[in-house]
């Protein structure tokens, strides 16, 4: 168990503050959080690599907040891999196989078995140069598992590689994570990959934490606006609430059950506004007369401004849906919005 | 054949400029090197006291680079490594020695190794004697040394990702592990490169020698000698001498220093 109380940290320009973070062992945790949020901080914070201010950190019912980076059994894992250029790849794996050797003959099966895990075997005597981005993460998954740690600190191991790398060290990372006892705490700004191998995460926002929970709790439910945002919500409104209605601007929206007190925002996924050119899905409450205000091809898919009065709503359509509807701009259309896809927070 | 396209005039000026100081530092140098005749520099070489004095200018240089390395190479890597209050100010102070006259140098030595100074008649009383003792030469070439070898190495130390320390210190290896083991393995060439730049700088050093030890003579000290005595017919043949003894040694320390090809 990973237990952060109050970590402060103060540097000029930057502050981390109110870090408060419970990760149960064995857990894939998730930190995650837009470039400057602060989260490589909160991992360099836990392997005692940059100082801080205030607050405590414990592993394993240990307090380590004092402890030098060697002491604290936390291995971490960097997007450029950070492999010594100066070792093969078996010497970069074996490297802190000296500073625990407990049981000799355990790290050198746990080695043989990592780099088998790890499709590593076929280059062991080879240099680090000239080897691909994969191999070389791979590399150094391995020269961090090997020394047994408590926790795997992971800074977005998956930023730097091909696209076709990225899928298969993610597909290694869940497989590894299943098949170690070490806790993993990975810090991303990539949602899809947080949703894809963490338990639960945690959002941060300019060195604070808006939001923790189970990973499809956040992402469906998000606590503040800046959450939705990052989340792929693009329909974050403002909004005011009267029993089960909401008032954006003009427009009135039914929602499913009345929102709790101290609410403020109602947040729609653009993938759950149903657009129509005759209002044929019948018998939605939340149905409005509309007009197209913009299209932008994204790639996979199209995305829709739809404006009914003066709001304006971002739609997701697949391309197929797109050419059926005959949608351009300034063609009149319907839109409808499931009660129950109405997010309130 | 490739295709010609116009050129600007700012390239034939940078052309101009290579060239002229190319020749500016190489034609007196090349001069020198050939005006001696085979019998003078065959009778220089053969004299004892020319080659004790190349000698010594390469031991006492030697040291100096020596001691660089042993106090220089902590101090660099905490330049490089951390940041304090005043650091602006240490790496200011490691330069003095770059801007100072020569003769000041020597002058402020010997001004507290003499007598009239407590640490003068400290180090006395333990022995070290610095006027014109071959400790004296090694101190002050170590002087006018040490900042040429401390912001080479700092600047190779800087090069090394501190995340390849961090990652050491992360699998358990100390503070002292790391830099043996990660630290120095990816330095050892700057800290050859900056041995080189030392010695280099002390064995050219004259103005600080001769005021602390004229004697026993180094060989810029002797060439100078020879020069006010005799004349530059005299003095020329062991300034080659020095010169192609320290360029040989330096162009071996040179080729230690390269990456191999696969390093690269």
């Amino acid at each position: 168990m990973i237990n952060i109380k109050d970590l402060f940290i103060k540097f000029p320009g930057f502050t981390l503050q109110d870090i408060n973070l419970s990760i149960k062992d064995g857990e894939f945790f998730m930190l995650l959080g837009p470039t400057g949020a602060g989260k490589t901080l909160i991992l360099e914070a836990i392997a005692g690599i940059v100082p801080i201010t205030s607050g405590r950190i414990f592993v394993k019912g240990r307090e380590i907040t004092r402890l030098p980076p060697e002491q604290r059994g936390t291995s971490i894992v960097y997007q450029d891999y950070a492999l010594f250029p100066h070792l093969s790849v078996l010497k970069n794996i074996t490297y802190g196989l000296r500073y625990h050797k407990n049981d000799p003959k355990a790290s050198k099966k746990r080695v043989t078995r990592l780099m088998e895990q790890l499709g590593l075997q076929p280059l062991a005597q080879r240099s680090i140069h000239n080897l691909s981005g994969g191999e070389k993460q791979r590399i150094a998954l391995a020269r961090a598992l090997a020394v047994n740690p408590s926790v795997l600190l992971l800074d977005e191991p998956l930023s730097a590689l091909d696209p076709n790398f990225r899928e298969d060290i993610r597909d290694l990372l869940k497989k590894l994570h299943q098949e170690v006892e070490t806790t993993f705490l990975m810090v991303t700004h990539d949602f899809a990959e947080a949703m894809f191998l963490g338990e639960r995460m945690a959002v941060l926002n300019t060195g604070k934490i808006d939001q923790i929970g189970p990973v499809h709790e956040v992402f469906h439910k998000p606590a503040t606006p800046f959450v939705a945002k990052f989340m792929g919500i693009k329909n974050v409104f403002h909004a005011s609430f009267r029993n089960t209605k909401a008032r954006v601007h003009n427009l009135e929206l039914h929602l499913q059950s009345p929102p709790g007190e101290n609410q403020r925002y109602v947040a729609i996924r653009p993938e759950d506004i149903i657009i129509s050119r005759n209002g044929t899905s019948g018998n939605d409450i939340n149905s409005f007369q509309g007009k197209v205000m913009g299209v932008t091809d994204r790639g996979p898919y199209y995305e829709v401004s739809a404006g009914t009065g003066n709001v304006i709503f971002r739609v997701m359509l697949s391309k197929n849906d797109f050419f059926k509807l005959e949608l351009q701009k300034g063609k009149d259309i319907h839109i409808s919005i499931r009660s129950s896809a109405i997010h309130v927070f | 054949m490739a295709i010609k396209r116009k050129i600007d005039p700012f390239f034939w000026i940078a052309v101009f400029s290579t060239v002229t100081v190319v020749v500016f530092i190489l034609f007196p140098l090349i001069e020198m090197v050939f005006q001696p005749s085979v019998q003078d520099l065959k009778d220089a070489i053969y004299d004892p006291d020319v080659l004790g004095s190349i000698g010594l200018s390469i031991y006492t240089s030697g040291m100096a680079a020596l001691i660089s390395f042993l106090i220089g190479t902590p101090f660099a890597y905490l330049l490089a490594r951390k940041d304090f209050l005043g650091k602006k100010l240490v790496e200011s102070i490691i330069d003095l020695p770059i801007m100072i006259p020569h003769p000041v140098v020597g002058i402020a030595i010997l001004g507290i190794a003499g007598k009239n100074h407590w640490l003068g008649q400290l180090m006395q009383q333990v022995g070290i004697q610095i006027m014109g003792t071959v400790t004296g030469i090694v101190t002050v070439l170590t002087f006018v040394g040490l900042p040429f070898y401390v912001n080479t190495v700092k600047a190779g130390f800087e090069a090394i990702p501190v995340r390849l320390e961090n990652i050491s210190r992360s699998l358990g290896a100390s503070l002292s592990e790391t830099f043996v083991r990660v630290t120095f393995r990816l330095a050892w060439r700057s800290m050859l490169v900056g041995i080189i730049m030392c010695s280099a700088r002390a064995i050219s050093e004259f103005g600080a020698v001769v005021i602390v030890a004229y004697h026993p003579m180094i060989a810029p000290v002797m060439i100078y000698e020879r020069f006010t005595a005799y004349g530059i017919k005299y003095s020329q043949p062991v300034a080659v001498w020095l010169i192609v003894v320290s360029l040989l040694l330096f162009l071996l320390l040179r080729i230690c220093s390269l990456p191999k090809e696969n390093q690269k």
